[in-house]
């Protein structure tokens, strides 16, 4: 039953960071290269039709753990008190620089809400990426000093960083230089994503230029990707384990390395839409990986004293995860549909959609 | 730890009250667009449907604001108050992750069809968007209302050795005699809300000689819906949730009506006076005998237990600030009767639109039930103290072990800044949007 919402529960997340993810990319290449006012337009509309109801992903999510896993839910929001309350704010500025860039016609007030639309989106892409790298590496349960828990076994508090910036330190931070690794990972993953949404929905005049930037923009994801690697292998010597014992896992990261190499290819594609999956798979690939090699456990713990929190220590008792399941899964299905139904009657490019149109 | 707590309190307290000026408007709103759309489709007048447009634009900044306020909702609940989302999240756990499971879902995807899909559509799809929103939003009501039901009144749960509460009878938490009265009261005093800023609006386009057409049909609409809407939110579902205060939390009712001692025989209603906490009785009082023990019991000769006879511990802990809230609110919903019963007579009289005076005052009264709404929060809220979770676990025990003070005041007045500005932007938007009229929609 635990495993069964553990999956209910990832998919919804990940859900949230293939849709979702696209408006966050799209922001970042907002920043960067949409020059032309007509421009600037189209490709916040691209994002600001539909973040709402992406975020409605995070909402769902959010209340699932809540409910399955309230030990983790309880844990993790504390733990990470600061960093989670700023992605707050972030994620604040990211909907009001979509929503009121329009509101008014003056230049000035829109380059104001474009610019907190893009610096936001590119800070939430950098910040969701640190939060899996924080994830992954673990941190300090229990707050162990010397040897001696200051607070219950599953409690814990991260400052945004420590000095020496490092993995390995006793009392690792939110921001160390693997975490920030993983964080750039996560901008440029989300980057190729919201470009190639961009190109999909769009006729804006930088579509072509996209796919060299896509292009460019995989090589550096390559070379990260080894980067990240081999730094995992060194902070936790039995990071792949997993792989190992359980071949068929191996699946996540294929979808993984399969999405990277179908995007050198960009060029050639016929369709807009195939850079799009290449993507999209790269966003599932990417969580899913990260999360096979931890199963069953859902946050290491740096120190010996106290064991990690795994899916089994954190779930609520059996009866509420069984009554759930009844509305959780006609909710789920729900979920699904309203999405499909929103997607079809909003096809093709967003262009010349109008109020009232 | 007492630093903290108080942060963590103001810090939610803030949040949500900033929160629910959005949610109440969008509420109420959602049903009175579904209305004009409505009729826009039985007697085809273009208005009408202009009226629907105009103000699912109104909506829809509302809304933005909604989300982006109601998303830290969610979240402080682990942040702020971790150790009650351990305790509990078994339980308030469910009814949250059905919110955003079925209604917000909803109503955002079809907001957004509702805006942009009319051409698409055809008229009759385009009703059903509506509808769906409205559906969505009072569905989010619902079962946040649930959650805070279960705060009020637990029901259905058992308490492990651990502490934990888990849920032993799912269905329980839908049949929680608290929720029923707390949601029919809550869901019409958003319909006050969202008739009084129709109504109003109406009012500022008349006085204004501007969209005269649309401001008559705002103040129709909208003196309709006040009208009946406030007297629903006095009677029955007020009354309904009073009698419920003072059955299952009577150290709340005593403070919120501000008996200080109690009466051999019936209780007295109190309408003025001021808490006077050092000497434990009411300044400047005035009262009527019996009527409280009547509206409270149908009885004239009922007693009612006063403060006097509870623990300190288990009384609110700030007893004027809750005796206040409930006399505000209560004011507040008479004034509403009052001059809803005499805009709606006017209008009966085909006089409303001449009538300066009252149209001045329908203009100037828009603030009022927004202060109604959140002041009968702050009764909910307040008359709960000192406990999280009524009578079993306290407010102090749910606040989050690891979290500093210094962390959490840097957040409140992060918050509070945000906030602010959020709040200047807001007013900005939907004062253009009304300056600028329905006109506009119709090119
Ligand atoms: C326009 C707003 C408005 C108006 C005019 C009234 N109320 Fe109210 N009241 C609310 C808006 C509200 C609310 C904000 O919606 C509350 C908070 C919790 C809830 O369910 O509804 C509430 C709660 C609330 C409670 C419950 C407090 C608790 O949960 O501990 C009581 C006893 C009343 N109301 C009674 C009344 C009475 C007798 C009114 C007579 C005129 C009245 N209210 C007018
Ligand atoms: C319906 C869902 C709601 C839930 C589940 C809820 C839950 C909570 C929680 C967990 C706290 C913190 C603990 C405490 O101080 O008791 C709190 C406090 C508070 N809430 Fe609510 N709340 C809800 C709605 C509201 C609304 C709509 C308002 C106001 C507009 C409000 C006003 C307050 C205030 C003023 C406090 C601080 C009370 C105090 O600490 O003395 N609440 N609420
Ligand atoms: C502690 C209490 C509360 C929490 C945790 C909370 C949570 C949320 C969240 C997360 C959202 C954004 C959802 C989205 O992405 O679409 C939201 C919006 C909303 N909330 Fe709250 N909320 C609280 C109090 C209330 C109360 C008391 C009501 C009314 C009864 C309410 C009604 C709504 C509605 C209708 C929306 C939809 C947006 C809108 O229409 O403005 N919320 N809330």
């Amino acid at each position: 039953m635990e495993i069964f919402w553990y999956i209910i529960i990832a998919i919804i997340l990940v859900m949230f960071f293939i849709l979702d993810g696209y408006d966050f990319g799209t922001g970042i290449i907002h920043l960067f290269f949409a020059r032309e006012e007509k421009d600037k337009e189209i490709i916040a509309k691209s994002a600001g039709l539909f973040w709402d109801s992406n975020e409605v992903w995070l909402v769902a999510g959010g209340g699932m753990l809540f409910m399955a896993f309230p030990t983790f839910y309880a844990s993790v929001f504390s733990g990470f008190y600061l960093p989670l309350i700023m992605v707050l704010w972030l994620i604040i500025f990211r909907a009001i620089g979509l929503e009121f860039r329009s509101q008014f016609p003056y230049q000035m007030w829109k380059d104001i809400w474009d610019k907190a639309f893009g610096v936001s989106s590119l800070l939430l892409a950098l910040f969701f990426g640190m939060a899996l790298g924080n994830i992954v590496r673990g941190v300090n349960l229990g707050g162990v000093e010397n040897g001696e828990s200051l607070y219950e076994a599953h409690y814990f508090f991260l400052p945004l960083w420590d000095s020496s910036f490092s993995p390995l330190s006793d009392h690792p931070g939110v921001i160390d230089w693997f975490t920030l690794i993983i964080g750039l990972i996560s901008v440029v993953v989300l980057a190729i994503h919201g470009a190639n949404w961009v190109i999909l929905k769009t006729n804006s005049s930088i579509n072509k230029k996209l796919k060299t930037i896509i292009f460019r923009l995989n090589i550096s994801l390559v070379i990260l990707t080894i980067i990240s690697l081999a730094a995992w292998k060194t902070i936790n010597p039995d990071a792949l384990d997993n792989f190992v014992q359980t071949p068929w896992l191996m699946v996540f990261p294929l979808i993984y390395f399969s999405g990277i190499s179908g995007l050198f290819f960009i060029k050639k594609l016929k369709k807009d839409i195939y850079g799009f999956v290449l993507s999209t798979m790269l966003v599932l690939g990417g969580i899913t990986a990260s999360l096979a090699s931890l199963f069953p456990v859902i946050l290491p713990s740096t120190n010996s004293v106290n064991g990690p929190l795994t899916l089994f220590n954190t779930a609520t008792e059996e009866y509420g995860l069984s009554v759930a399941l009844g509305w959780g899964i006609v909710g789920f299905i729900l979920l699904f549909v309203y999405m499909i139904i929103q997607k079809r009657l909003m096809a093709g490019k967003i262009d010349h959609m109008d109020y009232g149109h | 730890m007492e630093d903290l707590l108080l942060y963590d309190r103001l810090q939610f307290a803030f949040t949500i009250t900033f929160h629910y000026i959005f949610p109440q408007l969008t509420m109420g709103l959602s049903l009175l667009i579904v209305f004009f759309k409505w009729r826009f489709l039985r007697n085809k007048k273009e208005e009408y449907n202009d009226a629907a447009k105009f103000f699912m634009k109104i909506f829809a900044v509302n809304f933005t604001m909604g989300v982006v306020t109601g998303i830290p909702m969610e979240f402080q609940f682990g942040t702020n108050w971790a150790k009650f989302s351990e305790l509990t999240g078994g339980i308030i756990g469910q009814t949250l992750a059905m919110e955003g499971m079925f209604s917000f879902f909803l109503e955002s995807s079809f907001l957004v069809l509702f805006i942009f899909g009319e051409k698409l559509m055809g008229q009759r799809l385009h009703l059903l968007t509506a509808f769906l929103v409205f559906l969505g939003s009072w569905a989010s009501g619902y079962f946040i209302l649930a959650t805070n039901a279960w705060m009020q009144h637990p029901v259905g749960y058992e308490i492990l050795d651990n502490g934990k509460f888990v849920l032993e009878n799912f269905s329980s938490l839908f049949s929680n005699p608290w929720l029923i009265p707390a949601f029919l009261h809550n869901q019409m005093a958003s319909v006050v809300t969202s008739s009084f800023v129709v109504a109003g609006i109406g009012a500022f386009y008349v006085l204004r000689n501007k969209n005269v057409e649309f401001g008559q049909l705002f103040l129709k609409t909208g003196v309709a819906f006040g009208l009946a809407s406030s007297l629903l939110v006095a009677f029955p579902t007020g009354d309904w949730n009073a009698k419920n205060v003072a059955k299952y939390q009577p150290a709340a009712f005593a403070a919120m009506e501000g008996i200080f001692e109690t009466e051999e025989a019936g209780a007295e209603i109190v309408l003025v006076g001021q808490p006077n906490m050092v000497e434990k009785k009411l300044d400047n009082k005035i009262a009527v005998p019996n009527i409280l023990s009547f509206l409270t019991y149908q009885d004239w000769d009922t007693q009612i237990p006063g403060m006097d006879q509870f623990e300190e511990e288990e009384l609110p802990d700030n007893i004027s600030a809750l005796y206040y809230s409930y006399h505000i609110m209560v004011g507040l919903g008479t004034i509403f009767i009052g001059v809803m019963s005499l805009a709606g007579f006017l209008l009966w009289r085909r006089k409303l639109h001449m009538t300066k005076a009252v149209l001045w005052s329908l203009m100037m009264l828009v603030p009022f039930p927004y202060i109604a709404n959140i002041t009968g929060w702050y009764v909910a809220e307040l008359g709960r103290q000192p406990y999280l979770v009524y009578g079993l676990l306290k407010t102090s025990e749910g606040i989050s072990p690891t979290v500093s003070a210094g962390n959490t005041l840097f957040t409140l007045l992060g918050f509070i800044g945000l906030y602010i500005l959020l709040g200047l932007l807001f007013l900005v938007i939907v004062g253009k949007i009304i300056n600028e009229g329905p006109k506009k929609l119709s090119h």
